[in-house]
């Protein structure tokens, strides 16, 4: 096993986690956080095939992480937002009963 | 007096003005209405005069034409004119005119509607001065058709009478047929010259060049075209001149008020016929040798209209239907001068025949105003104790009217008529109609006289005023018509008397002056002096001319006493007495008496065969023409219908089969929107689980 599978590996478990967290968790918060996972697989498969790639010495996998992450945190802040402002509205952060966007 | 050539137009305007402004006045204005048309009558009768003087300083012919209207490349062009001919027309006309209208404001004083009547005289002075200036067919004729129509108005004037009514109809439709022919003649004249200028400085369709090519023009079935399209000008004036066979509306037109039927239906319009054959007499006197077609006709119709006339009068009881048949047949006289005798002939006979006719009906008028509307002579009688002046006036014109020697002006004028038929080189026929026509004349005139004016005065029946239908007039003595109506009586009387003295043989003054136009043309060097012509009494000497006037002294002295023998000798004393005549030959006087059925004959051909054909006309309209279109009506329904069904059951029910399926679908679809947010996660994770085992399964492949 090249390391390049182990860490393929490891970030594939991490975003059947993530996802599994997203598709079952009740709780809008919950739900975020499992999204963030999924979001911190991408990265690792990024870094993993930027150390193994062909050219390792270009700092490319690193600096759109970097980048990545950054997206990641403003996200998170509008999501938590969101969902404080969900909250306020319904008085409730279940994702199951906020159904009012259906069509 | 150079103006009045360019402002001759002012003479037809403003009684065309006044007969507006009347039109739009109150009922009860009738000082103001009256004073309009007797001062726009008067300023007309003075600048005639002045056009008359002019055409004496100068007795050649003055044109002014300008463009009316285009039709395609052509110009029509109408105008007007000054020559001797409508100079003369000018001042009778308005002359006569002035005198009736002045006349009529006592006449019609008691109607309610006297400013119509004025409105409607003054319109019919207009459009008959526009007669006898218009230098131009067209011009001529939509006057000609004015004048038509002015006279319906006031036939008709008491239209609440039906028997007024249908006179006005008769009237009109009857000129119609006459005037359908002219208008023929017109449009052929047009065709063929490519002008209806009467004179056009050479171009016009009376002068020279345009003859010319009408003499040369191919003829259709064998009527040269020339003389066709005189005869069909001859037809207005039959119509308009009640000529045989288009006489019938003339002694009904005797319903219209008195002063009417003496302006319209005895002076003036009446002798338009007779103006328009002598207008166009170059084009009516045309032919290539001889004598021209269309003069014999004019003479044989004037002189059969002459004799027949004038013996149905000898049997009318009407005094105004007596005059109306006196008129037709003084109208064939006129017709069988301009035939045999030229323009200046028949002019004299209308002019002096104008004056005196006038003269007859206003004193008709003025024993119908005096005797409470009572027109039947046999109900008359006496009046010349009551009414001396209208007497004496009557007496005057009547005499004329006969031709009585030397003194009256009919003398003169019918004895150049019958001196010309008597040269006459094609028949000597229409001279001797025209000498028992005269007989007559003296005649009836006589027997009206001794009607109205001698005798014993007898019981009037009971007339209705036509003016209040509803008042029965109270009998009363007859009584002499005041000032305003017998001056104009005694200023015609005393023109119907000196007329004659400006065309006798010594001193054929008339004649030379309405000749001088074409005189001047055939001499190019005219001098205005030379054609005065000199008192010369040696022209009596003449040929067969003093035996001639002999004859018809002795002719007309003749009728007098057969008159005077018949009625005068014992006085009528009783109305319901039968008719001196009567007693002699009753067949023959009845004959008389129907107008020998010549309204009978119509009514029982013409008219039975004209209403056939309206109702023909009316079966097709009403069957074929309409027939036609509903058909079309009811195809584009049909069409309509189909188009409708269509679009309701297949259109409609295609659409709405298509929308039911989108809104089914969006229905249907809307479901997978629940707003569960982990729901749209399952299966964005499903495909993704989806896709990443194809992926493998290609890879592995």
């Amino acid at each position: 096993m090249t390391p390049l599978t182990a860490y393929l590996l490891i970030s594939a478990l991490l975003f059947s986690v993530g996802l599994a967290g997203a598709l079952t968790r009740r709780s809008a918060i919950l739900v975020l956080a499992g999204i963030e996972l999924m979001l911190n697989a991408a990265n690792l498969n990024f870094l993993a095939f930027w150390r193994f790639g062909p050219h390792p010495e270009a700092l490319t996998g690193f600096i759109f992480v970097i980048f990545s992450i950054a997206v990641a945190a403003a996200e998170a802040a509008v999501g938590l937002a969101l969902i404080l402002a969900i909250y306020r509205h319904a008085n409730t952060s279940d994702v199951s009963q906020i159904v009012e966007m259906k069509g | 007096m150079g103006f009045i050539v360019h402002d001759l137009w002012l003479i037809p305007v403003l009684p065309a003005l006044a007969a507006g402004i009347s039109a739009l006045l109150r009922q009860g204005e009738r000082r103001l209405s009256a004073g309009l048309a007797i001062g726009s009558m008067g300023i007309s009768l003075a600048l005639a005069l002045c056009a008359f003087v002019q055409s004496l300083a100068d007795p050649g012919r003055q044109v002014v034409n300008f463009h009316w209207m285009q039709f395609g490349s052509e110009w029509i062009s109408l105008g007007w004119m000054l020559d001797p001919l409508t100079a003369v027309m000018l001042v009778m006309i308005a002359f006569v005119g002035l005198l009736i209208f002045i006349y009529s404001t006592c006449y019609m004083a008691h109607d309610a509607n006297f400013t119509r009547f004025f409105c409607f005289l003054s319109l019919f002075a207009a459009a008959m001065f526009g007669v006898v200036i218009a230098n131009s067919l067209l011009l001529l004729f939509m006057c000609w058709e004015l004048v038509g129509l002015t006279s319906y108005l006031l036939i008709g004037f008491w239209y609440h009478r039906p028997a007024a009514a249908a006179a006005a109809k008769k009237a009109f439709i009857t000129t119609r047929i006459g005037d359908l022919g002219l208008l023929l003649g017109m449009v052929w004249l047009y065709s063929k010259t490519g002008t209806l200028l009467f004179y056009d400085h050479g171009a016009g369709c009376l002068e020279h060049g345009a003859l010319a090519s009408l003499l040369g023009a191919a003829s259709v079935a064998g009527v040269p075209v020339f003389n066709a399209i005189a005869l069909l000008i001859f037809c207005g004036a039959v119509g308009k001149s009640g000529q045989l066979p288009l006489h019938v509306w003339l002694p009904d037109a005797m319903e219209g008020p008195t002063p009417v039927s003496a302006l319209i239906h005895a002076a003036t319009m009446v002798a338009a016929g007779v103006y328009l054959v002598a207008r166009v007499y170059p084009l009516m006197s045309l032919t290539p040798d001889g004598i021209a077609t269309a003069l014999k006709v004019v003479a044989w119709t004037g002189a059969i209209t002459a004799i027949f006339a004038a013996s149905v009068a000898v049997a009318q009881n009407d005094i105004k239907r007596i005059l109306a048949y006196s008129t037709i047949s003084q109208l064939g006289y006129m017709m069988l001068g301009l035939g045999v005798g030229g323009v200046s002939v028949g002019i004299f006979h209308l002019i002096t025949h104008a004056f005196f006719k006038a003269l007859l009906f206003l004193g008709a008028g003025s024993v119908i105003h005096g005797c409470t509307e009572e027109q039947d002579i046999r109900y008359l009688g006496g009046l010349r104790r009551f009414m001396p002046i209208t007497f004496a006036t009557y007496a005057v014109g009547t005499l004329a009217l006969c031709g009585f020697p030397l003194l009256f002006s009919g003398f003169w004028s019918k004895d150049a008529i019958l001196h010309a038929a008597h040269g006459w080189s094609v028949s000597q026929v229409p001279f001797y109609l025209g000498v028992i026509g005269a007989l007559l004349t003296a005649f009836y005139m006589t027997r009206q006289v001794c009607y109205v004016f001698f005798g014993e005065r007898r019981e009037p029946q009971t007339v209705e005023s036509p003016r209040a239908p509803e008042e029965i007039c109270i009998i009363a003595d007859p009584h002499e018509s005041p000032s305003t109506m017998t001056a104009p009586l005694a200023v015609l009387a005393v023109f119907a008397v000196v007329l004659g003295f400006i065309n006798t043989p010594a001193w054929p003054w008339f004649t030379s002056f309405l000749l001088q136009p074409e005189a001047t043309l055939a001499s190019p060097s005219p001098n205005p002096m030379t054609w005065n012509p000199a008192l010369d009494f040696g022209r009596f000497a003449e040929a067969g001319l003093l035996p001639l006037m002999l004859l018809s002294s002795l002719i007309v002295l003749a009728g007098l006493a057969l008159g005077w023998w018949f009625y005068g000798r014992k006085p009528i004393i009783r109305a319901d007495d039968p008719d001196a005549l009567e007693q002699l030959a009753p067949p023959i006087f009845h004959a008389l008496q129907k107008r020998l059925y010549v309204d009978e004959l119509y009514e029982s051909t013409l008219i039975p065969a004209a209403r056939w054909a309206a109702h023909f006309s009316a079966w097709l309209d009403r069957w074929v023409w309409n027939g036609a279109v509903s058909a079309v009506r009811i195809l584009v329904t049909g069409l309509g219908w189909m188009d409708a069904s269509i679009d309701t059951n297949a259109v409609n029910a295609g659409f709405d089969e298509g929308c039911r399926g989108v809104s089914d679908g969006g229905r249907l679809l809307s479901h997978f929107q629940n707003g569960r947010v982990q729901n749209y996660l399952r299966v964005i994770a499903a495909a993704l689980v989806l896709l990443a085992a194809l992926l493998l399964w290609r890879s592995a492949a």
